[in-house]
């Protein structure tokens, strides 16, 4: 996959959209089959590697009627098998191919959320377009239908033409629920609940509101107004949103429930407490948990160092550890801020990689270096306490482990150095223990995952959690399924009093 | 359209309207603070995160020297050092601050140990004021040490007689009190029969360090409260951590207060040079824009 002129592209589309439309007889399966699956048209990897603003363009409208015509409209639709919130994929698509784009939305946004983010942050290629007929028979997942490329599409189309109307809400049943953090999951339950009639109030620790879609994935992949959009539809709803107030020290959480008047409480604080390797010299100047890189960057927008007053490290040679989405944004995050040699270290191969393949093409567009089957061993420093190298050991694939990888193994005295003056750690979050330390009788896993039931509800009556403070660092659709399914229990519980 | 069956509700969109203002010392003010929910909540040894302004601003890790819960208000006690802080300064009553998050940290833990030393240099004498007085009212016998490098810098002096059983005052230019550091008086406090049962030491980092080392050789426990660089404050970044007894720990969640004896500080105080010269550069520019205003004013 190699960068593709976005005018060619658009060009292309419309020769071949009016193509297909002429044709006189309905188009056969192996005709959609045949159809070329439409390239996402992005910005020249030369230039965004100095600036933030979005890399994926976003389909043409041609583009988009196009790939929705290689749906093969299957009767089972495995794509909805594949989705954690179900969406009627073929029932969008179908309307998408027609050009019916308001119909298409309408569709999308009768079991999702938030279709503009996830069209750009779901991992498709493990879920509806895992599983797609097309790409199967085309013995490629890469080439299945784009469904996530078509839902984001018809989800800006909305957004950009003013035509996003906040959900309708029912008349006021009297019950308050509290909401506490404010990323997909909270959202998620947020806008269920508040839609069922009960007032709702959402906690932010934070400044701004968005949770890990503000704070933690960059702007190049998912830019902050379309975050933004979500939350004032939470605000037009009725939704209050306190920002700067965290549960567990400015007020605890079962005195929201006792003190407060709320009749129940959602959970939604995520994976937040960085993982570090355990290795020597991590504590050097100039090392940083990826959580506080992004941080930076993103929230704090310290990449605008003109008005920025929040510094971020100047870095010269980084090496980012580890190989999920994370990694991938650090890295692309660290060439945008103008570092010269940008390496992810990753002790596995490219296969085991946990990014999205489009990521991990994307950071190789822009000149990211891969160290593969290579891992951190120690982190080493000058006289001042600063980074000065990564010293790495070099691992070979042996067995399969637990989770069905390879497990890579090291080789004896392979040990070289790598000359950097930053390292990123992104190899993962542990969950927050502020909640569960406040909180008498909060069941938590040995993990600190907090326990909850097939419905969402924790070990404490009118309690319920979701997203990654239950499921451990995962996505933002799997953490919308869970908000889903704990507003139910929520709405069903009040409902019943 | 919401119930609002206390005045919870409404607290919670509360302005954290600037007070009052006092100037304590050079470059060194009191700041009373609209924060009903945090002052609520709040212990001796907690601080805040406070930010100027939600879109460019810095997130800066304040302590709380005092809270008035009743009248709803938080004292904080700064130095001006930075952008940030230099801007804060120029804040006045009726003003407002964007972002104030807290309580944060865990609190000290204050209970009856005997004899409390405590000691304070410089700023760190507005943080220790609380845990003092939280001593103090647990009954402790409270001996107080505090300095600064010169009079002028000298800081809640009164406050500080008022409660101790005995006060120890110090600078390092002798312009005011007895002519020394800190930890002069600290070495013969531990010295006495019997020993001090606790000391708590809050202060520049190197004040710490050669604290808790006047300290470790008559075993005499020592408290420490850390301020490091930190964004969220909740433990989601890391950029706040320490080693402490050869194990990383986070300053905003496991802290900020831990065994001086086992703080790893030449780490800490190299981590707390991580931005200096980008903040070096901001604080210049800062000055600059201050005297550029000062001169249109007069103008």
């Amino acid at each position: 996959m190699s960068h593709q002129d976005p005018e060619t592209i658009a060009r292309e589309s419309c020769t071949l959209l009016k193509e297909l439309v002429s044709r006189e007889k309905p188009l056969t399966p192996r005709e959609r089959m045949s159809i070329a699956p439409q390239a996402m048209p992005a910005q020249d990897p030369l230039l965004r590697r100095r600036n933030m603003t979005e890399v994926a363009l976003g389909y043409t409208a041609e583009q988009a009627r196009i790939e929705s015509m290689r749906c093969l409209q299957c009767r089972n639709a495995p794509c909805i098998d594949g989705c954690p919130v179900r969406i009627d994929i073929p029932g969008f698509l179908k309307a998408a191919a027609e050009g019916d784009f308001q119909k298409a939305i309408a569709i999308i946004k009768s079991t999702s959320l938030l279709p503009a983010v996830c069209g750009r942050v779901c991992p498709q290629e493990v879920q509806c377009q895992a599983t797609c007929t097309v790409g199967k028979g085309l013995k490629d997942v890469g080439k299945a239908v784009a469904i996530g490329r078509v839902e984001r599409y018809v989800a800006d189309l909305e957004r950009e033409c003013g035509l996003t109307r906040p959900p309708a809400v029912k008349a006021d049943t009297g019950k308050r629920v509290a909401v506490i953090g404010s990323g997909p999951a909270s959202i998620t339950v947020a806008a269920d609940v508040r839609r069922a009639g009960h007032a709702v109030v959402m906690y932010e620790a934070f400044h701004k509101p968005g949770g890990v879609m503000v704070y933690g994935i960059p702007e190049f992949r998912l830019p902050k107004r379309i975050v933004q959009l979500e939350i004032d539809t939470l605000k037009a709803m009725g939704v209050e949103i306190h920002t700067n107030f965290v549960v567990g020290r400015t007020r605890k959480l079962k005195d929201l429930l006792e003190k407060d008047g709320f009749d129940a409480v959602f959970v939604g604080t995520g994976a937040g407490l960085p993982k570090f390797m355990g290795i020597e010299g991590e504590n050097l100047v100039g090392v940083f948990s990826a959580n506080e890189y992004l941080t930076r960057s993103n929230l704090m927008r310290a990449y605008d160092t003109g008005r920025a007053d929040t510094p971020i490290y100047p870095s010269r040679k980084v090496a980012v550890l580890g190989g999920g989405n994370v990694a991938m944004d650090a890295a692309r995050t660290a060439v945008r801020l103008g570092a010269e040699e940008v390496r992810i270290v990753y002790r596995r191969t490219e296969v085991e990689m946990p990014a999205r393949v489009e990521e991990i093409e994307h950071a190789k567009e822009e000149g990211v270096l891969f160290h593969l089957l290579q891992n951190a061993k120690r982190v080493l420093g000058d006289d001042q306490g600063r980074v000065t190298g990564l010293e790495c050991l070099r691992y070979e694939l042996g067995e399969p482990d637990a989770s069905g990888r390879r497990r890579p193994v090291e080789i004896k005295g392979s040990e070289f150095v790598l000359d950097v003056d930053t390292v990123i750690v992104a190899i993962g979050n542990d969950s927050n223990p502020l909640i569960p330390s406040t909180t008498d009788g909060l069941k938590v896993t040995k993990w600190g995952n907090i326990v909850v039931d097939e419905t969402g509800k924790t070990s404490i009556e009118r309690v319920f959690a979701g997203g990654d403070i239950v499921l451990g660092a995962a996505t933002v659709i799997l953490a919308m399924g869970e908000g889903r399914r704990a507003a139910a229990s929520i709405n069903a519980l009040l409902q019943a009093e | 359209m919401l119930r609002s069956p206390n005045i919870f509700i409404f607290a919670g969109n509360v302005m954290n309207r600037i007070e009052s203002k006092q100037q304590l010392a050079e470059d060194v003010y009191r700041m009373q603070v609209e924060a009903p929910l945090i002052a609520r909540e709040r212990l001796p040894g907690q601080f805040v995160i406070v930010q100027l302004d939600n879109d460019y601003g810095e997130r800066i890790p304040l302590t709380i020297a005092d809270a008035d819960p009743e009248g709803g208000t938080i004292s904080l006690i700064f130095q001006a050092v930075g952008k940030t802080t230099h801007k804060l300064a120029e804040r006045n009553p009726g003003d407002t601050i964007e972002s104030v998050l807290g309580p944060l940290g865990k609190p000290t833990h204050i209970e009856k140990f005997g004899t409390v030393v405590c000691v304070g240099g410089g700023i760190g004498v507005a943080p220790l004021y609380p845990i003092a007085k939280g001593m103090k009212a647990a009954g402790n016998r409270l001996v107080v040490i505090m300095g600064a490098r010169t009079q002028a810098l000298l800081i809640l002096e009164e406050e500080m007689r008022r409660i101790a059983d005995e006060l120890i005052v110090c600078t390092d230019d002798g312009s005011y009190g007895r002519k020394s550091l800190v930890t002069d008086p600290l070495k013969e406090v531990c010295t006495r029969v019997p020993k001090p049962d606790l000391a708590v030491a809050i202060g520049p980092p190197v004040m710490m360090k050669f604290c808790s080392e006047a300290t470790r050789p008559h075993s005499v426990p020592t408290v420490v409260s850390l301020n490091t660089i930190m964004i969220d404050g909740t433990g989601m970044c890391g950029g706040c951590r320490v080693t402490v007894g050869g194990k990383t720990r986070f300053v905003c969640v496991d802290g900020p207060e831990f065994d001086g004896h086992q703080v790893d500080f030449d780490n800490m105080i190299q981590r707390l040079k991580s931005y200096k010269k980008i903040e070096d550069e901001a604080h210049r520019r800062c000055h600059m824009d201050m005297a550029l205003e000062a001169r249109g004013r007069a103008s």
